[in-house]
């Protein structure tokens, strides 16, 4: 009898908690199944947080304070915001300059990725790794941009100077890297110099893969020339890949900064070449202000976002 | 063999000749303007200092030399930081910087790309969404993050964040997709538990995605001069060594051009080697609608 009692009076209690568990429970169970899935993307997971993720929202919040790495932090609302959009003279520059950089070197990279991508698809299999390298290779030698620091050098030194005093086209050498006019121009040029990467082996990649037979039935329906075939076949095939391609070149047109330093100094000449990251990196390195410095981050981190989201709305029109 | 006039002959059809010869010539120009400088940083490394200043400038070099080598060799034996620090400290960053993100980026792309679990979707949009943002937006939080963690000056800095590199996981990612189900319900059903499956099965199926984590991180670490993080000179990498001797000024020019050559040179053989293993992965770099 005891022995009965005991578990029926104690029925109440666990069909209250196995009802608790039921809206918890598949969630934990769920997880408890793929235990071994979490460890596996612990490491990984661990360090793009501390590294990635949590700088973003670390960033957005201290955009809102006065932080010079000595005093604690202090509360200053909208402040680094308004300061920066309506009394900071060189930002207004910086964006503008780097707006100029991303209109041109960002849809002019991407066309010519896939432009140059396309033309080196026609051709037999060992020109074409010839090709590939030759256009990509560039953008993997890393520092050597420097190169463009010789060809534009201020002096009769400098091949291009040489080459020019030579044929007679100037007398004396020109400043290239130190006259306003010309620093963006040749900043941009180099830019694009370096910009046929890993977007460009991805459409080399996805032209490779394209379905013959789509090629061959198109024929038969009328496609009467390649303009056509890229625009119907070959485009449409390879959506993908343009998404992921437009991604890298528009988040790398708005970061440029390596490369203006690296020819135009840092500062440039009257901030000729002055880009958003190129400010950032004065008042988060130099100045130390790193609320404010954060504020220039969040509107970078903005602008990124918000170009990158608009265009992969547009390319998913394309072919359609 | 007998397919491949039939399979072009369609495609034949729709190509006209002017327009072919049109777009290869463009091709060679442009083709001409990549390589140009690359084929002047090449010769400069082997010229001897009278033809470095020759007027007018020349690309290719007429009496080769490797005295610029010998120079380079000798310039850094007499500097106090010797310069296989340098390349000791640049191989070190790279690779362990590259092994450790392929071994990272793949451990975290196999659940994403096979299991559906919680969070994991959600996790993968972070990843993609990060691909849309350039690490300068981070670059101020995580020099705190540094500090904070006390990795300032060191090796740790440069190595660490960039094992958690996002375009590497999300390629990993999107090739291990290929990878047959059945493959790994078979070594399932054989007994093995995920971290054998990982390790045996599906690694050795993704050779070709590991090459272009390789080739993308490679450079990148391979020409890092250690930033805002590294100030001790023994620290320095081959990058930073050889900004100080081109400032050295005209003298140095030549051994410039042979560290210039010596940093270009690596990752390009590199690709070379892995170009037919990157492009495999590549076709599946694509973003899903």
């Amino acid at each position: 009898m005891q022995a009965e009692t005991t578990p029926s009076g104690a029925v109440p209690g666990l069909a209250r908690k196995a009802e608790k568990k039921s809206r918890l429970g598949p969630a934990l169970k769920e997880i408890g199944k793929h235990k071994h899935a979490y460890i596996l993307m612990g490491p990984y997971m661990i360090l793009f947080f501390l590294f990635t993720v949590i700088p973003v929202v670390f960033s957005l919040l201290l955009s809102f304070f006065y932080f010079n790495m000595l005093e604690f932090p202090r509360f200053v609302g909208w402040q680094n915001y308004s300061r920066l959009l309506l009394n900071d003279d060189v930002f207004m520059i910086a964006l503008k300059n780097t707006f100029l950089f991303a209109v041109i070197t960002g849809p002019v990279s991407y066309v010519a990725c896939f432009l140059f991508a396309w033309i080196i698809n026609e051709l037999s299999p060992k020109v074409r790794a010839v090709m590939t390298l030759v256009f990509y290779a560039p953008s993997i030698s890393g520092n050597v941009f420097f190169i463009w620091l010789i060809v534009f050098s201020g002096d009769s030194y400098g091949y291009l100077n040489g080459f020019l005093i030579k044929y007679g086209f100037i007398l004396e050498p020109i400043q290239w890297l130190t006259n306003e006019n010309y620093i963006l121009p040749i900043v941009i040029l180099v830019q694009l110099w370096l910009s046929l990467g890993t977007s460009f082996l991805a459409f080399i990649a996805g032209l490779q893969t394209i379905d013959k037979s789509l090629i061959e039935a198109g024929a038969v329906d009328g496609i009467r020339n390649r303009w056509q075939e890229l625009w119907f076949i070959t485009l449409p095939s390879m959506r993908p890949q343009l998404l992921f391609g437009a991604v890298l070149q528009i988040t790398s047109s708005f970061a440029v900064a390596d490369i203006s330093i690296a020819l135009a100094g840092f500062p440039s000449v009257n901030y000729a070449a002055h880009t958003v990251v190129t400010h950032l990196m004065d008042y988060g390195t130099i100045r130390f202000e790193m609320g404010y410095a954060s504020a220039i981050a969040t509107v970078l981190f903005g602008i990124m976002i918000g170009t990158n989201m608009l265009t992969q709305k547009l390319l998913r029109k394309v072919g359609e | 063999m007998k397919m491949i006039p039939a399979l072009r002959a369609p495609k034949r059809l729709n190509r006209s000749l002017t327009v072919s010869f049109l777009l290869f010539a463009l091709l060679a120009v442009f083709g001409a303007f990549m390589a140009l400088p690359l084929v002047y940083a090449i010769n400069n490394a082997f010229k001897p200092l009278d033809e470095l200043f020759i007027f007018p400038p020349r690309v290719l070099v007429s009496n080769p030399t490797f005295d610029n080598f010998y120079d380079l060799v000798a310039l850094m034996g007499s500097s106090w930081v010797p310069l296989s620090r340098y390349i000791g400290n640049t191989l070190l960053i790279t690779l362990v910087g590259t092994a450790g993100h392929i071994l990272l980026a793949s451990a975290a792309a196999y659940p994403l790309a096979k299991y559906k679990m919680p969070g994991g979707k959600t996790l993968f949009s972070i990843v993609v969404l990060s691909l849309m943002f350039s690490g300068h937006v981070t670059a101020i939080p995580n020099y705190m993050v540094m500090s904070w963690l006390g990795w300032i000056n060191t090796h740790a800095s440069i190595i660490v964040p960039a094992l958690a590199f996002p375009l590497g996981l999300f390629l990993m990612k999107q090739f291990m997709e290929q990878i047959p189900d059945a493959l790994i319900e078979a070594a399932k059903i054989d007994g093995a538990n995920e971290y054998r499956i990982y390790w045996t099965i599906v690694m050795p199926n993704v050779k070709p995605a590991w090459l272009t984590l390789m080739i993308l991180q490679f450079p990148m670490l391979w020409g890092t001069d250690g930033g805002s993080f590294i100030y001790s000179e023994n620290l320095k990498t081959l990058h930073y060594a050889l900004g100080q001797i081109t400032q050295g000024g005209i003298a140095r020019a030549g051994v410039g051009a042979a560290v210039a050559l010596i940093l270009m040179i690596v990752p390009i053989t590199l690709f070379i080697l892995s170009q037919s293993s990157v492009i495999q992965t590549m076709a599946t770099s694509g973003m899903k609608e």
